[in-house]
């Protein structure tokens, strides 16, 4: 449904995106992942016409966003991230609006079905002015669904809602992501994780990652990191835990705990544990704490161009010592 | 045609919401109430003199021309700085609507609006037709509103267009302001020069395409191309512009 390729847009001398190419497919819900300035905005600005690439190409539904863009805008529903309301409407007088720009057959009979969607049945003549930012957001998503369209695009759909909507709200994309094609951004990990088949990790305007959650997590966690705690001092450590084959990167945490990673095809735990008992120190704690989505997230973001050596690095150390 | 009138529907409806238009309708009958007054009261006193007049509609239509100098900006500055800086502008240009729709139903909002006040002025030749012996001119009243509802819509156009270039309501306020006041005096500084320049600086001159003709009575066919053909070029220019945005 989505196909883009080699997009690049610049603001005047800046860069946005730099040569972006994905595609996602109908029933596929495509998360976009990254800080805020990467580029996630203004991808999806290109996608929904409302602005031009300044080069490379992309496609809605097989139109042109560039030349085909009213065709495009027919087929995507798009909720921008400042919901675009006016306050001075109510909340039924703005769904009416938009649903007359879109020439919907049965508005009323629509709109009754999307506010009850979003639970906002009770509030349909209230004004927008005095509507809870978590309310907004339900006004905007039920806008962008108005005419069911066939690709969806959400630029930060959970911002704003209190727990207990972000799970409803995550349970109606994937609803929708069933049939129809979903492009969501978040800067919310265990988000993407949740709601998304595929997510594409940008920065800089760059994809750095695209898998889907799972995949992105087991790739990137080729090691474990394990923390160690004892009863005296652990840099007395370090050289006799060095020694273990399948360890690497000790750190000394504090004057009792240091940390280490050890591959998961070569499990280093039992060896170091013995070796800690034997030398005669109490063993306190041995526990691992897999890298986070949020610490892989932050590795693949950071801006120092080692933050990709270091995900790659202990596999290939590992193919050494094995 | 469906989207221009979705569009100006709202705008429409907004100005019975919104305290500017009350105020601009507010100052407007305020104003043309005190302009008719002192006029019949001086028309009146003439009757006793040796120089008798008839008011007719140019006493309202002078001073309403004059108040539009600066109530049209105040009616033409939210209609696209305001949706530039809620940022609606995003939502309506990724709605499938074409930029002019937007654009001309914009305008079509205001202009509208502006109907429904000079409509609200007919009382005024009512009670003239009413006083005078033995009626007003009808031919000029005719004249003049039509030639006033063309130079409306033109005002307006140029309103719409100048606000498309700006986030901020006030700024747009001030620069159509400006543009208008140069409009204005372009014909009267025309006369200071001479020759073919003149000419043309005459022939730009926004009110002077009324007060020659429709104000006297008289429909020339030149000051209704002229401004139509305002209203056009200035609807295409705002179109231009929120086009351009999109490349920025």
């Amino acid at each position: 449904m989505i196909r883009v390729s080699g997009l690049t847009k610049d603001y005047g001398s800046r860069r946005a995106i730099d040569d972006l190419t994905f595609d996602a497919r109908r029933g596929e819900i495509l998360g976009f992942l990254g800080p805020n300035g990467a580029g996630k905005t203004t991808t999806m600005r290109i996608l929904t016409g409302y602005m031009p690439p300044t080069s490379g190409k992309a496609e809605v539904g097989g139109y042109d966003v560039v030349e085909q863009s009213l065709e495009v805008r027919r087929l995507v529903g798009y909720l921008p991230e400042t919901v675009p309301l006016y306050p001075d409407m109510t909340v039924y007088e703005y769904l009416k609006f938009m649903a007359d720009l879109r020439h919907l057959p049965d508005p009323e009979d629509r709109i009754d079905e999307l506010l009850e969607i979003v639970h906002m049945e009770e509030r349909a003549d209230g004004y927008i002015e005095k509507l809870s930012k978590g309310l907004r957001q339900r006004v905007g998503l039920a806008q962008a669904l108005l005419h069911q369209p066939q690709v969806l695009i959400l630029d930060e759909p959970t911002i704003g809602l209190d727990p207990a909507q972000i799970i409803e709200v995550r349970n109606l994309i994937r609803e929708i992501g069933k049939e129809k094609t979903v492009l969501l951004s978040t800067h919310i990990l265990s988000e993407a994780q949740q709601v998304c088949d595929r997510v594409l990790i940008i920065n800089k305007g760059r994809i750095v990652a695209e898998d889907t959650p799972g995949q992105l997590q087991a790739r990137l966690t080729g090691s474990n990191r394990v923390t160690l705690r004892i009863r005296g001092e652990a840099s007395d450590l370090v050289e006799s835990i060095r020694k273990i084959p399948g360890v690497q990167n000790i750190s000394v945490l504090a004057h009792d705990s240091l940390e280490f990673e050890t591959s998961s095809t070569l499990d280093a735990r039992p060896e170091v544990a013995r070796r800690v008992v034997n030398a005669g120190i109490d063993l306190l704690d041995l526990h691992t704490a897999s890298l986070s989505l949020e610490e892989i997230f932050l590795e693949l973001t950071r801006d120092e161009p080692e933050a990709t050596v270091i995900i790659e690095e202990p596999a290939a150390e590992n193919a050494e010592e094995v | 045609m469906r989207n221009i009138w979705t569009i100006a529907k709202r705008e429409f409806r907004l100005y019975f919401i919104s305290p500017i238009a009350y105020i601009v309708a507010f100052m407007l009958f305020l104003i043309l109430g005190i302009f008719f007054y002192a006029n019949l009261a001086a028309a009146s006193l003439q009757q006793f003199s040796g120089n008798p007049y008839a008011p007719g509609i140019q006493v309202i239509l002078g001073p309403f021309v004059t108040i539009l100098l600066f109530t049209s900006p105040a009616i033409t500055m939210r209609t696209m700085a305001e949706e530039q800086r809620m940022g609606t502008l995003e939502l309506l240009l990724t709605a499938p609507v074409r930029d002019w729709e937007l654009i001309v139903g914009k305008w079509l909002g205001a202009f509208l609006f502006m109907l429904v006040l000079i409509a609200g002025t007919w009382v005024y030749p009512i009670i003239l037709n009413n006083l005078v012996e033995p009626g007003i001119d009808q031919g000029m009243l005719v004249t003049g509103y039509l030639g006033l509802i063309l130079m409306i819509g033109a005002i307006l156009a140029l309103g719409v267009s100048i606000s498309s270039f700006f986030n901020n309501q006030i700024a747009a306020f001030f620069a159509f302001l400006a543009v208008l006041l140069v409009l204005w005096l372009v014909g009267n500084v025309s006369e200071a020069s001479g020759g073919v320049g003149s000419e043309i600086l005459r022939y730009l001159d926004l009110d002077d395409h009324f007060f020659t003709s429709f104000y006297q009575g008289v429909i020339e066919i030149k000051d209704v191309i002229y401004y139509l053909s305002v209203t056009a070029l200035a609807l295409f220019l705002g179109t231009v512009n929120v086009e351009m945005r999109r490349w920025r």
